[in-house]
Order: C-alpha cells, then structure tokens, then sequence
C-alpha cells in the first residue's frame, strides 16, 4: 500500500478513506473533465407535475445543459380512433370530444364539418348552427388559452396566475354547462348542427362574462408582463424561428409568435369566419415571451369574435339541417337529471305518431348512411390546425377517422427547443407549445 | 372479417355475389364493404328469417376523374408534371371529389414527389399537414393505404397524396428527408398499421408500447371486447353487434 503526500488513506469499518490535503487540489480536479465525464441521463416524467400530462422526457444533461432530449408519449393512448370505427356517425361526436380535453368543442366541430363534407351537406348547415359553433369555439379558445397560462404561470414560478386562470376558466365551463349540460366531453356540436339551441340564461352570462374579461386580462399583464422573474425565464427561451415551425409541422400560436401570420379562421375560412372581423396576432421573437403575447392576444381577438357572435343570435333559427334522414329526430332538452329528449317529443312519439316513433327508432339505433369516400377538414384549434382525415364505406359507421392533433405533430419541436438549453428552459419550451397529451396520444 | 366467409354458409339465404367495382388491383376510392352493401344488418348466421340478409347495393367505383378538374387542381396537375418528368410512371390515378384532389402515387415515388411538390415554386407545398393509413381489406390487393395531406401556404392549397402498399410487403420510402414533420406520424402509421416506411431514422412504435403485437388500426385486427350481462340480457361486445349497414 502506498500513501500519497497529498492523499493519505486508510481503513476503517466504512471502506477506504482518504484525506485530501496539500495545495494541489487543482490537479486532482483537472484530472477529471467536468464538461464530458459529467452527462447523466434524467428521466423526467410520465409523472411530473411540469410536463403538462403525461409526457415522458429523457433529458441527457451536463451540468444543467440539456445536450440531448427525446419525449416519449402514448402513456393516453385510448385507441379513440379505432373504437370510433365500431359506433355509427352521432355516436363518434362523444368519441372525439374526449380526445383534446382543453378543447373539446373544436375536436366536435373539425368532427361535424368531417362528416357534413362526407355527406355533402356543408353549404346546408344553417346560419344560426354556425354562428353557435363559432360562439362556443371562441369561447373554448378562451378557456384554454387560460388553462394554458394557468400551468405555464405555475411551473415558471407564478401560482397565483394558476388560481386567476383556472378561477376565470370555471366562470366559461358555467358557461358551457348552461348551454350544453355538461362542462367538459360536450358531445354538442353534432354532424349537421347543433344538439340543441342556445338558452337566454346562457346569453346573459356571456355578456357578463365579455363585461369581465377585459378587466381581467390587464391583471394578467400587470402581474406578468412586467414582472423581471416572468420575462427572464421567457425572453429568447426555445426560440423556433419560422422555417423549423414549417419543417416540423408547428402550426398555431407558435408559429404565429415566429412571425408568419398562418390561421386557418383567415387562410382557409370555414363556420363562416370570413364573415367576422379580428385579427391574427404575430410576434417576431419566436420564443415562450412571444408565444405569451401571442395568446393573450388571441384572448383578445376571441373576446370580440364572441361578442359579434352574440350579436348575431338575436335572429331565431333552426340550429339543425332541415333534411329528417339526417338530424337527430327530437328536441334535446335539459331536465332535472341532464340532457335528454324532450318530453312533447316523447308525448308525440309515444302518443300519437307511430311513424315518428318507426323513424326515432331507426335513426338513433341504426344511424344514417354516408356516401362512400374520403375528406380532410382542418380548422384552427388553440394548438394549431386539427385536421380530420374522415373515410366512410357507405354505411352507418366511419371506415376510418385520423385526427391531425396539433399536440402530437407540435411535440416533435420540443428537442429542437430543449437542446443546448438551460434544463429549467425545457419546462418553458415544453409549456410553451401547450401539449394537451390526452389529444396528442389520443 | 373477410369478404370469403360470407360466401361459404349464409344461413340458407341466397348467397350473394361479389359488389362490383372496388375490387381491381388499382388503389380502390372505395372502402370494401366492411359487412357493409351486403344483407341489412352486417351480421352472418344469425336467426335473421327475413330475407333482407340477402339484399346486395350496387357500388358506383369511383374512376379516375375526367379533366378539367376545375379550380386549381389543373393547375397542380400541369405544375407537377412539368417539373416531374416520371410523372406519367410515378402518377397511377388522379382522383376529384367533394372538391379535394388525390393523387394516387406509386409508393416506390412517393418521396421523389413530395420533394417536388414541396420545391417546384409553382406547388410550394411547404407543410406536411398529415400522415395516415387506411386499411382497405378485401376492396384492395395493396390493400394498406397511407394518405398525406399536404399544404401549400403560399397557394392556400390541398391536396392529398395516397400511395397504396400489400399487407405482405408493406414498405415504401420515408418522406422525413424532405418533410421532417413526417417523423413522428410515419411513426405512428407503422404502429397502428405496420407500414415500414424506409430510411425513417427511428422507425419504433410510439402510441402504443414497446413490446406490443400486432397492428391495431388494421382491419383484421380484433377490437378484443367481452359480452356483458345488463339486466339479465347479454350485450355482444362492439365488434359483435348489428352494424346496421
């Protein structure tokens, strides 16, 4: 055994020991190469509370460099679009709705517009149907852009911003609730319409609630945009310029934030946009700060969509397709216990017509028939485009529907963002691209 | 369920015979009848005394679509065959309906034609909005179809790129050289589908886990539901019941 000057060692119960001592210390210390000896590779997530959901990242890091980051999804894999092939074309809209849970209003409409191309029925989609989609779209955009602030707020550091965002989020689910019955999983924007019109109780509290907002959205900014904690964890973090939103498919605010002025309600205009006046908001930063701007503004523009949307349903009209074969044969009406038919439909079919009951019977059961063939729908979602990729057989049940989730494609950007960053950035880049996995592994 | 086992024993009613059209060698525009077009019900064996299991729809094929197409899917078409010269080989049907444009592109092509779409300035398809697949069983031999939707922002166009491949050779080139946001979709079309797109850097499953077989999205792949008692009446699962076609 030979004993160093600088290192002595000895035994003891514990194993062998050393002492380091003397004024070389640096030349033990250079011995080793701290930027290359010192990778570990973390497993962050499926369950993290700042991976948005079950997103699963493994982080290969020096120091609190990330060098490299891969992501790994399918932990909510619910096999959604399989299950869907076995359930006729109605049934799908309660399918579909559950896939992006922060925005299930827009997963029912790119469904509904799917299937109205299919059966070729779009330009028959009545005016008053369009404007609630719109109506309930927008309103949706709101909800989960604050969600989205919401958890950005709280895994950058702002808690309070979490309690503000979700506490003005619950105020819009009442909303919903009023008009659709149900918060979340609406299934309410159905292929040719609408499930059902929209109450004057629910009128009155848009109203308030456009009232409200506005005042809401400075608090925000007078808590956020200010704020040198805020602006340090977001300025030229993950930047993504516009030629790789492109090149990976990232489509929605984060394409905006890099400048190109892509949206989907103004390139490619469906539920009537074109007939509404807003803006598409853009930042040139490309980075979480930009993306931040990006939504609250959006907030904004959604705010005054909502308010001409409002506007317009003074004007009474159906909310359904006029043609039998297709729209749901009764009223839907919420009772005491939810949503259901209503109760003259039930007197009628009950009491009077047995044709109106043979009919009821058949198209509930059984479904209506779609024209063989295939179609894409895209429509901008709070993510990016949602596309439905729909293929029907001609018969009562979808062949094939592939949902386009702006969550799944937008994911891949993520080590583009991470690499070469700060590990801390990698929660920012991550939120900032506002993953919804539920949509993304669907 | 494959359309020979409804030849065999039908209960003693007429056996039908095979739906024309959709049935070539050429990328079928139409789904098989699942059970579909066939019988009232989609179900085979069953007690159905009717008469009605016996009921064949004819099926109008959809041809490959006479020009002028109308709107700009000319212009794409004569865009992409001036700056393609394979375009007569790679291009085996240019289909219209419901006023989208699918090119049905030989597999073997499929990337060679993207990188055109993507560069020609007259195309400018810059996004790469979808991969999918379709499973045509029994309507097609190369009956695993994947679809790309593509979009060309400058344009504000769309157009669809389908390129058929067999179950028993199931591979064609992987766009991800030229559309990087092919990745993780192509990855998902061969977990769901078992289509292996060749020289994708990382072709693994990716929704579903590791060590899974099969392939979900197939046709032929079962849903794996079980019957459940309500009420003392047993309720088939899913893929069991009446599908009312």
């Amino acid at each position: 055994m030979t004993t160093s000057n600088y290192a002595a060692e000895r035994e003891t119960t514990e194993g062998k020991v050393f002492t380091v001592t003397g004024g070389d210390w640096d030349t033990v210390v250079s011995g080793t190469d701290p930027i290359n000896d010192e990778r570990i590779v973390v497993n962050m997530g499926p369950q993290h509370p700042s991976t948005h959901g079950v997103l699963r990242l493994v982080l290969e890091l020096e120091g609190e460099t990330v060098r490299e980051a891969r992501s790994v999804i399918g932990y909510l894999h619910t096999g959604i679009e399989k299950n869907l092939e076995y359930r006729n074309w109605v049934q799908g809209s309660t399918f579909v709705t559950r896939m992006d849970y922060l925005a299930p209003l827009f997963n029912e409409t790119a469904y509904a517009l799917a299937v109205e191309k299919l059966l070729g029925i779009t330009d028959d989609i009545t005016e008053r149907a369009n404007t609630i989609r719109v109506l309930m779209m927008e309103l949706n955009r709101i909800s989960s852009h604050l969600v989205w602030l919401a958890t950005t707020g709280m895994e950058l550091g702002a808690i309070s911003i979490m309690l503000y965002g979700f506490r003005e989020r619950e105020y819009i689910l009442d909303i919903f609730e009023t008009i659709t019955g149900l918060r979340m999983n609406h299934a309410y924007v159905r292929p040719g319409g609408v499930a059902q019109d929209v109450p004057d109780e629910a009128i009155a509290k848009i109203r308030d609630f456009l009232k409200m907002m506005p005042k809401k959205l400075k608090e925000y900014e007078d808590l956020l945009s200010g704020q040198p904690i805020w602006t340090e964890r977001t300025k030229n973090v993950a930047v993504l310029d516009v030629t790789a939103c492109l090149a990976l498919g990232v489509t929605g605010p984060v394409l905006r934030s890099a400048g190109l002025a892509w949206d989907l309600r103004k390139t490619m205009p469906y539920c009537g946009y074109e007939t509404y006046e807003f803006d598409v908001p853009t930042h040139t930063g490309g980075d979480v700060w930009g993306r931040y701007l990006v939504r609250l503004a959006e907030i904004r523009e959604s705010l005054k969509l909502v308010e001409q949307a409002v506007d317009r349903l003074g004007k009474r009209g159906p909310v359904m397709v006029s043609d039998k074969k297709i729209a749901w044969p009764a009223q839907l009406a919420i009772g005491v216990d939810g949503m259901g038919n209503s109760l003259e439909h039930v007197a009628k079919i009950m009491g009077q017509s047995m044709e109106s009951l043979i009919h009821h019977f058949k198209l509930v059961t059984e479904g209506f028939r779609v024209p063989p063939g295939q179609v894409y729908v895209g429509i901008e979602s709070p993510r990016g485009e949602l596309g439905v990729h729909a293929v029907s057989d001609g018969g009562t049940r979808p062949y094939r529907v592939h949902y386009r989730e702006p969550s799944f494609v937008n994911l891949q950007a993520l080590p583009a963002m991470a690499e070469g960053g700060l590990i801390a950035d990698v929660i920012a880049g991550g939120a900032s691209l506002d993953p919804v996995m539920g949509g993304c592994d669907r | 369920m494959s359309a020979t086992d409804d030849r065999t024993t039908n209960g003693g009613v007429p056996v039908p015979a095979t739906p024309a059209g959709a049935t070539d060698g050429a990328p079928a525009e139409h789904p098989p009848a699942s059970p579909a077009s066939r019988g009232m019900f989609g179900v085979r064996g069953s007690g159905d005394v009717s008469g009605y299991g016996g009921l064949v729809r004819p099926r109008q094929p959809i041809e490959e679509s006479p020009r002028p197409y109308g709107g700009y899917f000319d212009e794409v078409r004569d865009a992409l065959e001036e700056a393609y010269p394979e375009f007569g080989d790679a291009i085996e049907k240019i289909v219209v309906d419901r006023g989208e444009l699918t090119l049905h592109v030989r597999p073997e092509r499929i990337a060679e034609v993207c990188q055109v779409m993507r560069d020609d300035l007259a195309l400018r398809f810059e996004l790469c909005s979808s991969v999918s697949g379709v499973d045509y069983l029994g309507a097609d031999e190369r009956r695993l179809h994947v679809v790309y939707q593509l979009t060309s922002m400058t344009y504000r166009r769309r157009v669809r790129l389908e390129a058929a491949v067999s179950a028993e050779d199931p591979h064609l080139p992987s766009v991800t050289n030229v559309y990087p946001t092919a990745d993780w979709q192509e990855r998902e079309t061969y977990d769901m589908f078992g289509i292996v797109f060749d020289g994708h850097p990382n072709l693994t499953r990716i929704l579903m886990p590791d060590d899974w077989e099969g392939h979900p999205q197939r046709k032929d792949y079962p849903l794996g539901g079980v019957p459940v008692e309500y009420k003392g009446a047993e309720i088939p699962p899913p893929d069991r019941r009446r599908s009312y076609q």
